[in-house]
């Protein structure tokens, strides 16, 4: 790292003069738990009694039979508390709240799964809180919405600009230099000013950590491959970390390729043309945006990785031929998903789908002794609308009409 | 002339200096000309050009929304750039840059102070660009004689303000309170504990913005800083108003 916060040509802190404060005092309350075994130990503890880690690693059998290669293992961030691996983040970023002694937190969402996260992590500790969440994502993921309203939370749907993730961290900034005296900001994604990459990501290791004890326990060596879907990159970070050094594993990101990367309608930000460097949202990274560096708008089935930006230590990971990115578009990851639900009875969240369609491309051209993992970041529930919608299936229409109209009619 | 000297020396004749701010573009070119036109003829001391970014973090809902507006209008950084010579050329006053730093990334460090040079361009403000970052930016831009503004907010401890300081030129543009353009500030004991702060650590002239709404925000911090900043409240005049109205209300902030 040559300059402070920087991975490569990476990252950085790009933030208004008056957050400064505000960082150094973020960056010393950090270091200061890295630096303090008990703290992870504290963490570690928190997460296996308020939560279920370690999460099980899922050895898919009918999958991996259906495919007659790579075996096939999930890992199952879906049965964290909260039904995703936002939650080893949040829980985290709260422990690091009430060291540094502050009343209130704040965050960004767009799945809604770290705003649900969030909003439990603030009921159990008790302190308040309020989520931003872009207007279309509202209407992507109404239920999760409901669940951080009835955990006490507020949540400010985003009317601006693209009105999905990008504009709730615009507005999530904007509280933040407000009311930082008694606020933080728990950021969800390894994204943001220094030091939010690393520390997410630092967070989010639980995963990899267990994730390689398991594969050797169960399967007798390192995977092949490892996939993760990649948002902002905070679960791809979590489950890639403890195998950077292990040169038989190939790691995986795949970002959602929407319409088709020759469409334009994307958030594929490390594999495709579209993207180039800028510096947003507090830090320098590849961003889709036009020439004059306006920010372009995304698309993505999925709430949660759509967003114009990527984790700066991802675009380091890249540069340095250390991550493979590929891209699934929407079609691919709702029959990837129909799939992984007839077979398996899982339910993968649209994001964490991304990862299983790369996973099925390449699989059939691996070697049956070989063992891959999918990170299955989070639970499809959720996008219990969105699903049905794309499937149109006629039974769930007729009841939500049925619905509307006992609603309608009191 | 040089920014600072050019402040000092006006302040000479007045009790406070008064700059304003527009978002180019919006609503359109044509009513920015109008708009400055105004603002010259009134009596403004400088004006602060805002070049849209589709994220301008550290701006409320009304510049937000002109930066969005503006932007999907079809403004391009190139027009503005156009513009900013134009008016450069028109007026005697200063002109200034304000933008976020992807627009000058983009566009390219070097070149972009350049061109700003080129143009005639008194100085730049850039809320998301900390001296720690980007490429010894400060130092070319004071190279070029277009002024890096520096900024200090009420969480800038003293140690660095004087550090600020001397990356900066021109002025220092002190932030009234914490939080984002737009909102009304109060001008309490500890605004002017933190104004004395800045006194205390910069020779340079102290301008203050966020929230300056009325001539009475004026009055406040007259013999204290050495101008003023207005921001959204034009905006929303000429929204609610029309441009004609801009004159008036300067002369009203002036108390003339
Ligand atoms: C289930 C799930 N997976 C993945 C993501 C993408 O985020 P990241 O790339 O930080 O893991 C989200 C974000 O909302 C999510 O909810």
């Amino acid at each position: 790292m040559s300059k402070k916060g920087y991975y490569g040509r990476w990252g950085g802190k790009f933030i208004p003069e008056v957050l400064h404060q505000t960082f150094e005092e973020l960056e010393k309350a950090y270091q200061a738990a890295r630096n303090d075994e008990s703290f992870w130990q504290e963490y570690l503890e928190l997460m296996s009694t308020y939560s279920c880690r370690p999460t099980p690693l899922t050895h898919a059998e009918n999958l991996s039979k259906h495919f007659g290669g790579a075996q096939i293992y999930i890992k199952r961030e879906d049965l964290n508390h909260t039904g995703a691996h936002k939650a080893n983040n949040v829980m985290g970023q709260g422990l690091l709240v009430k060291r540094m002694g502050k009343t209130r937190v704040i965050a960004e969402t767009g799945a809604g799964q770290h705003g649900v996260a969030t909003a439990t992590m603030a009921a159990k500790f008790g302190f308040e809180c309020t989520i931003y969440m872009g207007e279309e994502d509202v209407m992507r993921q109404r239920p999760n919405v409901f669940w951080m309203e009835k955990m006490g939370a507020t949540v400010v749907p985003v009317q601006d600009g693209s009105k999905t993730l990008k504009d709730a961290i615009n507005e999530a900034f904007r509280d933040w230099v407000s009311n930082m005296d008694t606020t933080h900001y728990v950021f969800g994604t390894a994204c943001g000013p220094s030091p939010f990459p690393e520390m997410v990501s630092w967070f989010q290791s639980i995963i990899g950590g267990e994730a390689a004890e398991q594969i050797v326990t169960q399967h007798g060596s390192l995977p092949k491959r490892i996939y993760a879907c990649v948002g902002g990159g905070s679960n791809a970070m979590g489950i890639f970390g403890r195998f950077l050094k292990e040169d038989q594993t190939d790691l995986v990101g795949v970002e959602a390729g929407g319409y088709g990367l020759e469409t334009g309608k994307h958030a594929a930000r490390l594999c495709g043309v579209d993207a180039s460097p800028g510096v947003a949202q507090g830090y320098k990274t590849m961003f889709l945006q036009n020439d004059d560096g306006q920010m372009r708008h995304t698309h993505s089935v999925s709430a949660g990785l759509d967003y114009v930006g990527v984790s700066p230590i991802l675009s380091d990971l890249n540069d340095q031929g250390l991550v493979r990115f590929e891209a699934a578009t929407d079609d691919e990851v709702m029959e990837a998903l129909d799939l992984t639900m007839k077979k398996e009875g899982i339910i993968p969240a649209l994001e964490s789908a991304h990862a299983f369609v790369q996973a099925f491309k390449e699989a059939p051209t691996m070697d049956t002794k070989d063992a891959i993992i999918i990170n299955m970041s989070g639970r499809g529930d959720k996008d219990i609308f969105t699903i049905a919608n794309a499937f149109d299936d006629p039974s769930w229409k007729e009841f939500i009409i049925e619905r509307g109209k006992t609603y309608s009619s009191s | 002339m040089q920014l600072e000297a050019y402040l000092k020396e006006r302040k000479q004749q007045k009790e406070i200096l008064l700059m304003t701010h527009i978002v180019l573009g919006y609503p359109s070119f044509d009513t920015n000309r109008e708009v400055i036109k105004q603002m010259v003829d009134n009596g403004v001391d400088c004006i602060e050009l805002q070049i849209p970014f589709s994220e301008p973090m550290a701006d409320g809902p009304v510049i937000l929304k002109a930066n969005q507006d503006s932007i999907s209008g079809g403004t391009t950084i190139k027009e503005c750039l156009e513009f900013g010579a134009e008016m450069v050329r028109t007026y005697s006053i200063p002109f200034l840059y304000m933008t976020y730093f992807n627009i000058v990334f983009k566009y390219g460090e070097v070149e972009f102070i350049s061109k700003a040079a080129d143009s005639g361009i008194a100085g730049l403000i850039i809320p998301d660009l900390p001296p720690e970052e980007g490429d010894n930016f400060a130092e070319k831009a004071r190279a070029q004689n277009v002024a890096p503004i520096l900024i200090y907010a009420p969480t800038t401890s003293d140690q660095r303000m004087q550090e600020l300081d001397k990356y900066g030129a021109g002025f220092i543009y002190c932030t009234a309170r914490k939080g984002v353009t737009g909102k009304q500030s109060e001008f309490g004991a500890d605004f002017f504990a933190y104004l004395a702060r800045c006194r205390q650590a910069t020779t340079k002239p102290l301008a203050v913005g966020f929230g300056i709404q009325s001539r009475n925000d004026v009055q406040e911090i007259t013999g204290k800083a050495d101008m003023a900043v207005v921001g959204s409240r034009t905006i929303t005049l000429v929204d609610q108003e029309g441009s004609d109205k801009v004159g008036p209300f300067i002369r009203e902030l002036l108390g003339n």
